[in-house]
């Protein structure tokens, strides 16, 4: 029991490991396949995700929404929940921390940590409707978030074209007090656009574990989602925990956005198709296995990747949509750990 | 403006832009009720769009104006045979289902660009000379009345997308293969009993999501884009989604949902010319097929159950 405890742990570091390097592999055969160089391809990756001060902190500033568009996701997978609606919770939150960091004027610290809440409020509720609905009508979460993402689309759109737009696309711009951005941080990174939101993102990250590890309400979010019959018979309230779950999900999501609104872009595009972070969250969260921790790491690489992609197609040529590609390919890799589970445990038998 | 203008400036406009979405929601109709979830219409549909238009800028020199026909053809084989990743994974290497449909989107989103740059060395195609057009159907649009509303300015992708809703109703509920489909959906085990192959079930029912997805995308592309960018199809696939799941997983549904969205999606456009839905905001318009879906999955529209074994993989002998 203790060893099959032991490989089971080992197993779930294991599998996204192999997996993140069959991705890198398989894009590698990619590069060779399509008449790319992949030494020079994987040189000009690298060097975009760390090779430069600059590199570093654009890394860095690319994970913040990730880590927390991945917290999004890895919470609500831990409570047996799939939030596929971090991208519409993301944007929520994005105009909801623009709109307080526009529309007010208030001391600095107070203004940013006013615009962040907004956010989280707003994600929140937009999580809070699918969890509502599973918990009341019995509807699949997965259905309703997609259908919510493209609601939060054109509803944000149509909002700041209504109410705060400056022309070209873009709404207003916050104001200094609420920005997340630092002269500091980016001089040490010698002209990255890094923000303190990678502060937060990483608070985020210590919340998420301490909620779930560490207080009765994740016990019992985790143990709904493990087995309902079983928590409800052992006298949990069911509904209330797929509805707390999936609102403190989405206030994660809404966060992601207040990385960008607050600190990439000061201000928010009409858009006319998702972000992806809130997708990204998805492969970060699978990836990191759903920890805390390991999202962190994943959202690092991802960030990297997604940072270092136009460097790789400016100097070795390939185009930046490898990327892409090799994230499809790590995802699938980390949802099929069957066989690398079966594969694994197979040598490891053979070893005895 | 009277009336049966109205209709006449409506109707075909619905036609036109649900006939995409009927055929994608019929395959998604084929895989769920197999029991795999396929979130991954939209990258189906969106490798049917790509193979499409290289298809037919590929022969359209040789082949004219017949090319973009071939090329819906070409899009069903290759989007079939690229849904077998998801059919591998979710089927036979047991993944999550909804994750590894999330994959297939990425990869077929990443995958065609990358294609689409090696091949022309930019991020977008040429437009086709040869699209699939509008047409006045001969005799029928001669009719007084519904010759305006029914028969003119509609592409015939319409017509045959009505026409395989009628097909794949038969199939799934006329014929021995849609019985045993549907029974692997709902009790695998059972199935598994009487003797189906629960596992060629399930990779059919993928396969054929596939090649519909595929001729979805490629009619989207061929007459209503004309050529593919990496943001041709942005959400048709999800909106199939949502045709199947307000259809309630039923072929006729799934049309009827579809042409319902499509009417939706065309007032959103030509609602400006019309003067009572001149003052709706255009964005309540466009959200409508979605919150409508969301209304009509808790049962304010009707209850919506999905097949009762969907997104669990068959593990035999498991009980």
């Amino acid at each position: 029991m203790q060893n099959l405890l032991k490989n089971e742990r080992l197993f779930n570091i294991l599998v996204p490991v192999i997996s993140a390097i069959l991705g890198m592999l398989a894009g590698a055969i990619i590069m060779v396949l399509g008449n790319y160089d992949p030494v020079a391809g994987f040189e000009a990756l690298f060097s975009g995700m760390f090779g430069t001060p600059k590199a570093i902190g654009e890394t860095i500033r690319a994970a913040s929404p990730l880590i927390l568009s991945g917290l999004a996701v890895g919470f609500a997978f831990k409570t047996g929940l799939f939030n596929i609606g971090v991208e519409g919770q993301l944007l929520v939150g994005w105009l909801a921390s623009v709109w307080v960091g526009y529309a007010f004027e208030l001391p600095a610290v107070l203004h940013v940590t006013l615009s962040i809440l907004a956010a989280a409020v707003a994600g929140g509720l937009w999580g809070m409707i699918p969890g509502y609905l599973k918990a009341k009508f019995k509807v699949h979460e997965v259905i309703v978030t997609i259908m919510l993402n493209y609601v939060a689309l054109y509803v944000t759109a149509d909002l700041i074209k209504r109410y705060l737009y400056a022309g070209n696309e873009k709404s207003y711009r916050i104001h200094e007090s609420a920005s997340l951005s630092s002269p500091f941080l980016s001089q040490i990174t010698e002209g990255s656009r890094l923000h303190w939101g990678i502060m937060i993102a990483l608070i985020a990250a210590v919340i998420m574990w301490f909620i779930l590890e560490k207080t009765a309400t994740g016990y019992e979010l985790k143990s709904v989602g493990y087995n309902q019959h079983a928590s409800m018979y052992a006298g949990m309230n069911v509904s209330k925990n797929v509805i707390l779950s999936m609102t403190i999900s989405g206030a994660f999501a809404g966060m992601a956005g207040a990385m960008e609104g607050l600190g990439t872009f000061q201000n928010m595009t009409v858009l006319s198709s998702f972000t992806g972070t809130g997708f990204d969250g998805i492969a970060v969260a699978l990836l990191g296995a759903n920890n805390a921790f390991g999202i962190i790491l994943s959202s690092l690489l991802f960030g990297g990747l997604n940072t270092a992609a136009p460097q790789m197609n400016f100097d070795a040529n390939v185009p930046s949509e490898l990327i892409k590609i090799i994230i499809a390919l790590i995802i699938f890799f980390v949802a099929s750990g069957y066989i690398i589970r079966v594969i694994a445990a197979r040598f490891s038998k053979e070893g005895k | 403006m009277s009336i049966l203008e109205i209709l006449a400036l409506i109707i075909p406009a619905a036609l036109y832009t649900a006939a995409p979405i009927i055929f994608t929601a019929l395959g998604g109709v084929f895989s769920e009720r197999s029991g795999v979830v396929n979130i991954g219409l939209e990258g189906l549909m969106l490798f049917g769009a790509f193979t499409g238009v290289i298809t037919t800028l590929t022969i359209q020199d040789s082949v004219g104006a017949a090319s973009p026909w071939v090329a819906i053809l070409v899009a069903a084989l290759a989007s079939g045979i690229f849904s077998l990743l998801h059919a591998v994974a979710s089927i036979t290497l047991r993944a999550d289902q909804t994750v590894s449909g999330v994959a297939i989107n990425f990869l077929a989103a990443g995958l065609s660009l990358f294609l689409i740059k090696k091949i022309y060395g930019k991020g977008q195609t040429d437009f086709v000379d040869f699209r699939i057009n509008k047409v006045d159907v001969p005799g029928l649009s001669d009719l007084p009345v519904i010759g305006d509303i029914f028969f003119s300015r509609i592409p015939y992708t319409s017509y045959i997308a009505i026409l395989a809703a009628i097909v794949v109703w038969y199939v799934i509920y006329k014929t021995p293969f849609g019985l045993r489909l549907r029974s692997v959906g709902e009790h695998p085990m059972a199935a598994d009993t009487m003797g189906i192959n629960v596992t060629r079930m399930r990779y059919i029912g993928v396969i054929l999501s596939g090649v519909f997805a595929g001729i979805g995308g490629a009619i989207y592309a061929l007459s209503i884009s004309g050529n593919f960018t990496g943001g041709t199809i942005s959400g048709q696939g999800f909106l199939a989604l949502a045709s199947m799941i307000f259809g309630k997983w039923h072929p006729l549904g799934a049309m009827g949902a579809a042409l319902f969205f499509g009417f939706a999606q065309s007032l959103s456009i030509t609602g400006a010319q019309i003067p009572f839905l001149k003052d709706i905001p255009s964005v309540f318009l466009i959200i409508a097929p979605y919150v409508l879906t969301i209304l009509a999955l808790t049962g304010f529209v009707g209850r919506a159950d999905a097949p009762k074994a969907i997104g669990i993989p068959y593990v035999k002998g498991k009980r």
